[in-house]
């Protein structure tokens, strides 16, 4: 909807990366390709590993026993039975990478089949799967293990097996959620409406976009797999005589007094191992959201300050007169101070190493009892420029320069508990969506009061007085059923009123309005316009509305300020700006209105019907 | 909500007979007579093996065993131990305290570290919160029974700080409680705390996203009132999901340790009865766990319904 | 000549049981060959569920679809497939309505190979496709996000396109689009039908919209359509209450008519809803 909220949130923020292109950013985040190396050795050492081997692993020979490390032939030294420390370690890793592989495919092939097929049909699959699931996740995994070990003597394999059944819930729950959320994206609807049949569809558009996040919970259950299994090796439960990193571990416990050193190898090797799943999943999922940038750090911002500042000194050395004749122009046209004055104010957002600018040297004025409207597209920087004003514009914004001071006090720079004192009550703010607005675990009511009392020393009694008060002054017909209410119990319009309630409940001087009916239907839309009128009228508090529709414009402001790519490109009275537009854009915008369009003629046929 | 709670109940029941009733017949799928050599001894005599089966009602059907086992839960009753023909309520209740102690422990650790330490990382950024992920990073790739060997080696048995093994229950002495039960813990819980404080943090920072947040900070609320009061309470059920999910994680850790620091726990308790071939008891443990579970699961689902008010009040 | 469709009674409902919601309460309209009928309605209203159901996209609970002569209502997925050569969809949020990991010539190549054409011939419709709608025919090989919104809305026409299809349901195409850029792209609406002989079914909430592009424009209220007629008629001179409610609710880019219209606007009674719902019901 309004664009210069993308600015801030999409573009910066999370922009997903394309999902073709997950391989390759992962290869580049060198703590994933240092997993991946990791993990490629050991594995190709799982497979080799009877050719390398120095030793037969089980092989006992006393002179070794308890043997220091680094000496002789015996690299890492000797165990308590004198066994080669080293060629365990090596013949252990077959054990370790069969176990991962055995969990990961019974995981992946239960929790995804059944994952697409709930999240993509849904109905009674979807049910009695989502029961079932949530059974096994309730199904103490270990101690089950522990007896299949015990009571029944089974392998490793099918202990892994049950294991990744038991684990597969989580697998299930993310391939379900995914799938739903494809499901329900209008290109998936556009394939349907096209006759692409069902298969197709989860071929094309639905594992395109579970693959890597599927990867990225492999990694983490191949890792947890591997702990796992040698927990229980170290509890005693592996297969005799088959070497294992958590046997080592149980043998040189039970040695620690005499060489507590040999903890240190099977606990390395088993590290390593889960250690390279961990970041590899933890690669793929920032990878996924994004994140994978380099943070701006401080010194950095400090540095990119410092580039515009000196931009901006320059530009103030010429730009004297700038201000000389602002200031000027202020006293010229009327003989008090404005109650809002933004001069050269330029907002700025550094995204993967380049600057934006958003808002550009923007200067203008909101005098007393003005309504004011700010009239652009999307990416004009009209939003920016409000956020900028009530110091609440992103962290990653950078205000390179500029002025904003309300009733001549400078806000840039402001600490923020002075700005506490000023925002709601010298200046309040209605959002443009009202429901995502207010807080969803709090009644209409107590919110309002947190603000009231913000703001007023008003005990809770009054608060709460003033805030039924106002409910019913925003044209709510039951304030205190409203009162108690919580969000989602009321409608947008409603939601509407009560954050134009809680803004003006402190009787603020200015109010910014950022695309205030923009989320309504029209006639809500015009109920809300009229409200924002009478209440202008009454308390002749200045009123800043943000808005691309010119309609609103015409409806409510005095002045209007026309914006593009973070420029002002027109601003004047209202009725002058409709009838005598000066700059092409504006023209161009004021051209694009429908309203005077003349409508099709109704089909030749159907004419010809009506006649 | 009083609906809302009767199902949950209604589905905890349905896992706990699901889940019993399925180990129950897998324990019992070799047969009674190879359960009969497995505690006789696999020279046994024939005789003696056919007595045993009979005299442990393993000659009845499966399903009319299990309807038994089932029937005493209600009396208390979970039959006697195939090897010391104990009552396995009796052998379990000394060592329910102890597996208790450690879950309950581990909880409040993990709870209350990482929400301090998620809410650091988020408020402050920074070196903080790179620390915080690094740390993260390498703790979860650390099992936590390696964890606590190293635990055992440094704190007890070099430095002698608390006792390397055994258990003192809270009734005898509260510090002598808190000294056996510590370091198995930290030793569960460190890895939980950390991945779980990352999560804290970025519900935190996705949470300061949200519009509202914007509103009410429009409205001249402090940043400290908007992060307790508005924040917090709005992140809530997404860390009290997720932490659940991790302590049930946990509970297999929690098993292991119990072994290494000796402490007499249900853990234990199964795995040695598993060795010795003694079911009643095994499944004694497994029922305790499915019961630990299915109320952590349902702890956090009232939690969560009561904190979203859409559940709570409709 | 025979209307292209025909919605007889169409009632369509969410959920079950309790939670029944009916949405569509009986709904008729008519689109001729190549007509633009413009369907009008505030948020909630059923508009998009209409055009839903015409897509096959909800089942229908009951009333009659006819397409062509021929009874769709209920449509197996065989003839809904054969159907989508003849019904296409424009959607509104030209951002979701495009697979971010599919590249331009992937997404408009889907609908032609899911009909059976082969790839080689494929491959010069979609040049020509990209050529209608004036998108530059290197656009091919990148991918939705490289796209502004107005670009990503034109590629979203082309594979509305590419089956030549006799009807296409646009839900709300232009209303997340910037103002200059919405313009352009109803023009482009506009001329494509002038040019293919395609009908429109034009589900918009702003009635400066549908009243540029329509032939006949369809207004809805809850469930109901409550008045259709003629283009102008509808949008200069609406009959029922609600329509007047809404024309007068509409704004204005000038300061004097718009300040009549308000007057008009606050001078009318109050809606009665349950005198709406028997009379839309009729």
């Amino acid at each position: 909807m309004s664009a210069d909220a993308d600015i801030t949130g999409r573009a910066i923020a999370a922009e997903p990366i394309v999902r073709r292109g997950v391989f390759r950013a992962l290869l580049r985040n060198p703590l994933t390709a240092a997993s991946l190396v990791v993990l490629a050795l050991f594995a190709v050492i799982a497979i080799i590993q009877p050719w390398i081997l120095p030793y037969p692993p089980n092989e006992v020979n006393l002179r070794l026993t308890n043997a220091a490390p680094f000496g002789s032939d015996y690299l890492l030294g000797g165990d308590n039975y004198g066994r080669d420390i080293l060629s365990r370690l090596i013949a252990s890793t077959r054990g370790a990478f069969q176990a991962a592989a055995v969990l990961s495919v019974v995981a992946v092939v239960i929790g995804t089949t059944a994952g697409l097929i709930a999240g993509y049909y849904g109905r009674v699959f979807d049910s009695v799967a989502s029961w079932l699931f949530s059974a096994i996740m309730a199904v103490p995994a270990v101690i089950i293990l522990i007896s299949l070990y015990t009571l029944l003597g089974v392998s490793t394999t099918v202990a892994m097996a049950v294991f990744g059944f038991l684990v597969s819930p989580s697998m299930f729950w993310m391939v379900r959620t995914l799938t739903r959320n494809v499901r329900n994206e209008l290109y998936v609807d556009a394939a349907r409406v096209a006759g692409l049949p069902d298969r197709r569809i989860v071929g094309r558009h639905v594992l395109i976009a579970i693959r890597a996040p599927v990867i990225l919970m492999i990694a983490g259950l191949a890792g947890a797999g591997i702990a796992v299994q040698a927990g229980l090796e170290f509890l005693g439960l592996g297969q005799a005589g088959v070497p294992s990193w958590g046997a080592m571990l149980t043998d040189a416990f039970g040695n620690i007094y005499v060489a507590p050193e040999q903890l240190i190898w099977p606990a390395v090797a088993l590290g390593l191992v889960t250690s390279a799943f961990t970041l590899i999943s933890i690669g793929v999922r920032d990878t996924l959201e994004g994140t994978y940038v380099k943070p701006s750090t401080r010194a950095r911002r400090r540095e990119i300050e410092a580039l515009l500042g000196s931009a901006a000194a320059e530009r103030t050395l010429g730009g004297t007169a700038d201000a000389a004749t602002a200031t000027t122009a202020t006293t010229s046209t009327s003989t008090s101070q404005p109650l809002l004055a933004i001069d050269g104010l330029r907002v700025a957002y550094e995204s993967g190493g380049s600057l934006t600018t958003v808002v550009d040297d923007v200067s203008f004025r909101v005098e007393k009892g003005e309504v004011v409207g700010v009239v652009g597209e999307s990416g004009s920087g009209k939003t920016q420029t409000v956020f900028a004003t009530l110091g609440l514009l992103p962290e990653e914004a950078i205000v390179a320069r500029g002025s904003i001071r309300l009733d001549g006090r400078e806000l840039l720079g402001l600490p923020e508990r002075d700005l506490l004192e000023i925002r709601g009550h010298r200046m309040a703010y209605v959002p443009q969506e009202p429901l995502s607005n207010l807080d969803p675990s709090f009644t209409v009511g107590s919110q309002l009061v947190h603000g009231i009392r913000a703001q007023s020393r008003a005990t809770k009694k009054e608060a709460r007085d003033l805030a039924l008060a106002m409910l019913d002054r925003v044209g709510i017909a039951d304030p205190l059923r409203v009162y108690r209410r919580y969000p989602h119990q009321i409608s947008g319009g409603m939601a509407q009123r009560v954050l134009i309630a809680g803004a003006v409940a402190c009787t603020p001087s200015l109010l910014l309005a950022d695309e205030p009916t923009t989320a309504l239907d029209v006639t809500i839309q015009a109920e809300v316009l009229d409200l924002l009128r009478d209440l202008q009228t009454e308390t002749g508090m200045g009123v800043l509305i943000v808005t691309h529709n010119f309609g609103v414009v015409a409806d409510l402001c005095d002045r209007v300020v026309v914006m593009r790519s973070g420029r002002i490109v027109e601003e004047g009275r209202v009725g002058d700006v409709f009838t005598r537009p000066q700059h092409e854009y504006t023209r161009m915008l004021l051209g694009s209105v429908l309203d005077n369009a003349a409508p099709r003629e109704a089909s030749a046929r159907r004419k010809a019907a009506h006649a | 909500m009083l609906t809302y709670v009767a199902r949950r109940l209604g589905i905890g029941v349905l896992v706990f007979v699901a889940v019993t009733g399925i180990s129950y017949v897998l324990y019992h799928v070799r047969g009674a007579d190879s359960i009969a050599y497995r505690l006789l001894g696999a020279d046994a005599r024939p005789e003696e093996v056919e007595i045993k089966v009979h005299a442990l009602g393993l000659d009845r059907s499966l399903p009319e065993q299990y309807a038994g086992w089932f029937g005493g839960l209600f009396r208390g009753d979970l039959g006697e131990s195939f090897v010391s023909n104990q009552d396995v309520t009796a052998i379990m209740s000394t060592r329910v305290p102890v597996t208790l102690s450690l879950i309950a422990a581990t909880l409040v650790l993990t709870l209350v570290f990482s929400v301090v330490l998620g809410v650091w990382a988020a408020t402050r950024g920074g070196v903080v919160d790179r620390v915080i992920q690094v740390v993260s990073v390498i703790v979860s790739a650390v099992p936590g029974y390696w964890l606590a060997l190293v635990l055992v080696i440094v704190f007890a048995l070099n430095l002698g700080l608390f006792p390397a093994t055994g258990f003192i229950p809270i009734t005898e002495t509260f510090g002598g409680w808190l000294s056996t039960i510590f370091l198995p813990s930290i030793a569960i819980a460190l890895g939980a705390i950390f991945s779980l404080a990352v999560w804290v943090r970025s519900s935190i920072i996705d949470m300061r996203r949200q519009d509202f947040v914007r509103t009410l900070r429009s409205r001249g609320l402090s940043p400290r009132s908007i992060m307790y009061r508005h924040v917090l309470r709005n992140a809530a059920p997404s860390i009290v999901q997720m932490l659940g999910l991790q302590i049930i994680a946990l509970l297999g850790g929690a098993i292991i340790v119990e072994r290494i620091f000796a402490l007499p726990g249900i853990g234990q308790m199964s795995l040695d009865a598993g060795l010795a071939g003694d079911i009643p008891v095994v499944l004694g443990g497994v029922a305790f766990f499915v019961v630990v579970i299915v109320i952590i699961n349902i702890a956090v689902d009232l939690i969560n319904g009561f904190l979203n008010p859409k559940v709570r009040i409709s | 000549m025979p209307d292209l469709l025909t919605a007889h009674d169409l009632r369509v409902t969410y959920g079950r049981g309790r939670n029944a919601n009916e949405v569509l309460k009986g709904v008729s309209v008519e689109i001729g060959q190549g007509e633009t009928l413009g369907l009008v309605g505030e948020s909630g209203s059923g508009k998009t569920t209409l055009g839903r159901a015409v897509l096959g996209l909800v089942p229908v609970a009951g009333g009659t679809l006819t397409f062509a002569g021929e009874d769709v209502t209920r449509l197996g997925a065989r003839g809904r497939r054969r159907l989508a050569r003849d019904i296409q969809v424009v959607f509104q949020d030209p951002y979701t309505s495009l697979n971010p990991s599919m590249t331009i010539r992937d997404i408009l190549t889907e609908p032609l190979v899911a009909q059976g054409a082969k790839k080689k011939d494929a491959a010069s419709t979609v040049r020509a496709l990209l050529d209608q709608v004036a998108m530059p025919a290197d656009a091919l090989d990148r991918y939705s996000r490289e796209f502004s919104g107005g670009q990503r809305q034109r590629i979203a026409i082309a594979r509305a396109l590419a089956l030549d299809p006799k009807l296409i349901v646009c839900d709300e195409p232009v209303s997340a689009l910037d103002l200059s850029t919405q313009l352009k792209v109803l023009d482009l609406f506009i001329e494509l039908q002038q040019r293919t002989g395609v009908a429109y079914l034009f589900i918009s909430h702003d009635l400066s919209v549908v009243r540029h592009v329509s032939h006949r424009v369809a207004v809805m209220y809850r469930g109901h359509i409550v008045e259709t007629g003629p283009a102008l008629q509808v949008t200069d001179d609406p009959q029922h209450p609600y329509t007047q409610r809404l024309w007068a609710a509409n704004l204005v880019a000038d300061p004097a008519e718009q300040a009549n219209r308000r007057a008009v606007r606050q001078s009318l009674p109050p809606l009665d809803d349950d005198a709406l719902a028997a009379a839309g019901a009729t």
